[in-house]
């Protein structure tokens, strides 16, 4: 991984934790509800967690494919997935559909599993994954090793993705809680489902110019 | 069509929500009794400095007849901020529209001509039945769908009333709610704690308990609904049932708290068998975690002259209130009670819910009173305050007078007449606004009944962040 994918993963992760709908609204909510600081910083490991499976699953699929097939199939493949789900998230409009909100740490980290992976949050990271070079001496090394080393270095992007995540989630939850309020939503709650299909689309598109 | 921002009719709490900006048009479902006629959404003008103040101003007729309009809700509230199931870029702009009779049910748009809203979708009473369910009654927007209450099966006119859910997007029906129902078989009113995964029921009769108007026999019997019930909304479950007492029928309209912190809510009773009164009950949490209700209001039947009462009720020698309709300002403090039998809208302090306290009271209509409108002094007015609304701000309330087509005629039998009065509410001050009763032909020859304000009001919508 060259520093610019590094920056790549870390960057996605920020802009997934950035979302209110991947689950800092979700802890802030709780934590209104108790009127309970402690109930927000307990809510958003589980939530941290269901979206690093979500995203780890894709990574590794991906990086262990890509030690065994030709990178660029999988480049080509991954992006053709990537712009077909990132145009029906744009066209489609259909919600995320899930009736509680009391829940369990573990109903947390499955809540937010689900949500991330409706959102398609793993297959963003596509582009990053998918121009890894297989055919460099480190990646050859990778690729020696087969799959099972492959899908390690995907777990690994898929952690540092979701550490940057939890950051920005942590940041705007505890803003949020302690600071700005809720009544801040009503302005700069942004439609993220658009710009973020659109993000698909695009990093499919040029997943397909890297690796064609 | 999605937005960029979400809808700036929708509030994360109560609070936000109570500043909102007073509603411009009020929207109020108008029926042809003789179902002659198709029934109508009238388009009322609330804005006090327009010319057509008080006036209506625009009119959507339905395309068949015999639907009963009654009750009707949004496509989507202030639930849509919700975090487990957010979508708060949808618009608040179809009113989803229920023959209570005919079990058809309309999605009317208001976007591009708020005055002269289009139908852009019909449900057929065939398309609803799917879900097994006829007679749609209460529409609220839920975090997952719109659920529709509804008071009977789709075959036979019997029960059991339940929950139908519509899709969020193409208004289609997605079938029935209820996983596990339990024994409950009567229906009528829900609303819910959504932080809780708390929904609440209430019941009235089945279609054939009420279609043709009340039926003495099942009243002294004991018959109509006298409980409430309590669900699991995510596992979509009946987990607990309270019985009020048999003598207590029809509990019917629900009002939780706004305040998505709190557990409790209050719902009115009709009247109770045993002296005709009226009575309103607050369902809370015990200390067992499980839900109590206790009665908080009292409300004693009026004695009356057999000649001035309708056969209905000529061998009581007394006018009960019969409240109908309740309504909770979006602040919980207030609670609107409409009492139809006796013309009076009455208003308690409940910022304590177990210890009401009446700080105003408005005269209208009645079965004996006929209290007239003070603009017109010489009309003497049928019907009483019924269905009651409450704008966000808690400023202004608006009832209309019907309460139920067969009913209506029942209590009201030289005609029930159509009227929308508008109560001014400032601090310790109560009284109608003289400006604002649109009436009679107004409404031509419909009878009204729900009303909902522009961009919300105190029953549309449900909050999932506390106020501060």
């Amino acid at each position: 991984m060259t520093w610019g994918q590094l920056a790549a993963l870390a960057g996605l992760g920020a802009f997934h934790g950035l979302n209110p709908a991947m689950g800092w609204l979700f802890a802030v909510a709780r934590a209104m509800q108790e009127r309970s600081r402690p109930v927000l910083l307990k809510s958003l490991p589980p939530i941290a967690l269901g979206h690093l499976a979500s995203v780890a699953i894709v990574a590794a699929v991906v990086s262990a494919t890509s030690s065994v097939v030709a990178a660029n199939i999988v480049g080509i493949t991954g992006g053709a997935v990537l712009v077909v789900f990132g145009l029906w998230r744009l066209l489609s409009e259909r919600h995320f559909r899930w009736a509680g909100m009391r829940l369990s740490s573990t109903q947390l980290a499955g809540w937010s599993f689900l949500m991330s992976s409706a959102h398609g949050a793993g297959l963003m990271l596509l582009p990053v994954l998918a121009a890894t070079p297989v055919a460099g001496a480190h990646a050859g090394h990778v690729a020696a090793s087969g799959p099972p080393l492959a899908a390690l270095s995907g777990l690994g992007a898929a952690g540092l993705h979701t550490v940057a995540m939890f950051a920005a989630m942590a940041l705007c939850a505890v803003l949020v809680y302690e600071f700005v309020g809720v009544a801040i939503l009503r302005k700069a709650w942004f439609n993220m489902d658009r710009l973020w299909a659109a993000v698909m689309v695009g990093a499919g598109a040029l997943t397909i110019a890297l690796t064609a | 069509m999605t937005r960029w921002t979400p809808d700036p009719t929708f509030y994360p709490t109560p609070r936000d929500a109570a500043g909102a900006p007073a509603e411009q048009l009020a929207y109020v479902a108008a029926f042809d009794r003789s179902a002659e006629r198709p029934d109508a959404i009238a388009v009322v003008d609330t804005e006090p400095s327009s010319d057509t103040y008080g006036r209506v101003v625009g009119w959507t007729d339905l395309p068949h007849t015999g639907d009963e309009l009654h009750h009707f809700g949004w496509n989507a509230c202030s639930s849509a901020l919700c975090p487990a199931a957010p979508h708060p870029h949808v618009e608040r702009r179809y009113l989803i529209v229920p023959g209570l009779r005919s079990s058809r049910i309309y999605v009317i748009d208001t976007k591009d001509d708020p005055r002269a809203p289009r139908i852009i979708k019909e449900i057929s009473p065939d398309e609803f039945g799917a879900s097994g369910y006829s007679r749609p009654h209460t529409i609220h927007c839920g975090p997952d769908g719109i659920y529709v209450s509804a008071l009977g099966n789709a075959t036979d006119g019997g029960g059991p009333g339940g929950i139908a859910v519509l899709d969020h997007t193409t208004f289609d029906v997605r079938g029935k709610w209820e996983a596990d129902r339990g024994d409950q078989f009567l229906a009528y009113d829900f609303w819910w704690h959504l932080t809780r995964d708390v929904l609440v029921t209430s019941e009235w009769g089945t279609p054939d308990m009420v279609e043709n108007g009340i039926v003495p026999e099942l009243l002294l019997g004991r018959e109509y609904g006298h409980r409430l019930h309590f669900w699991d909304l995510a596992k979509r479950s009946l987990t607990q049932t309270v019985d009020l007492g048999d003598q207590y029928q029809m509990t019917l309209e629900l009002r939780p708290a706004h305040d998505p912190s709190r557990e409790y809510g209050f719902v009115g009773v009709v009247v109770s068998v045993e002296d005709l009164s009226a009575s309103i009950w607050v369902w809370h949490r015990s200390a067992t975690g499980d839900f109590g209700v206790t009665k908080v209001i009292d409300i004693p039947a009026e004695p009356a002259d057999t000649e001035d009462l309708p056969p209905a009720l000529q061998p009581f020698g007394a006018v009960p209130p019969l409240v109908t309709d309740i309504d909770l300002s979006v602040d919980d403090q207030f609670l609107y009670v409409s009492c139809w039998g006796t013309g009076e809208l009455k208003q308690y302090d409940v910022s304590d819910p177990f210890h009401p306290v009446e700080v105003g009271s408005v005269r209208l209509g009645g079965i004996v009173r006929r209290t007239p409108h003070p603009s017109f002094p010489d009309e003497r007015l049928a019907g009483g305050p019924q269905m009651v609304e409450v704008s966000r701000d808690g400023e202004r309330v608006y009832v209309t007078n019907s309460l139920y087509g067969s009913w209506d005629d029942q209590f009201y039998p030289d005609g029930v007449g159509a009227w929308l009065a508008k109560v001014d509410v400032t601090p310790g001050n109560f009284t109608l606004d003289p400006k604002f009763f649109p009436h009679g032909d107004e409404f031509r020859g419909l009878r009204v009944h729900q009303t909902r304000l522009q961009g919300g009001d105190a029953s549309s919508d449900s909050y999932c962040f506390p106020s501060a």
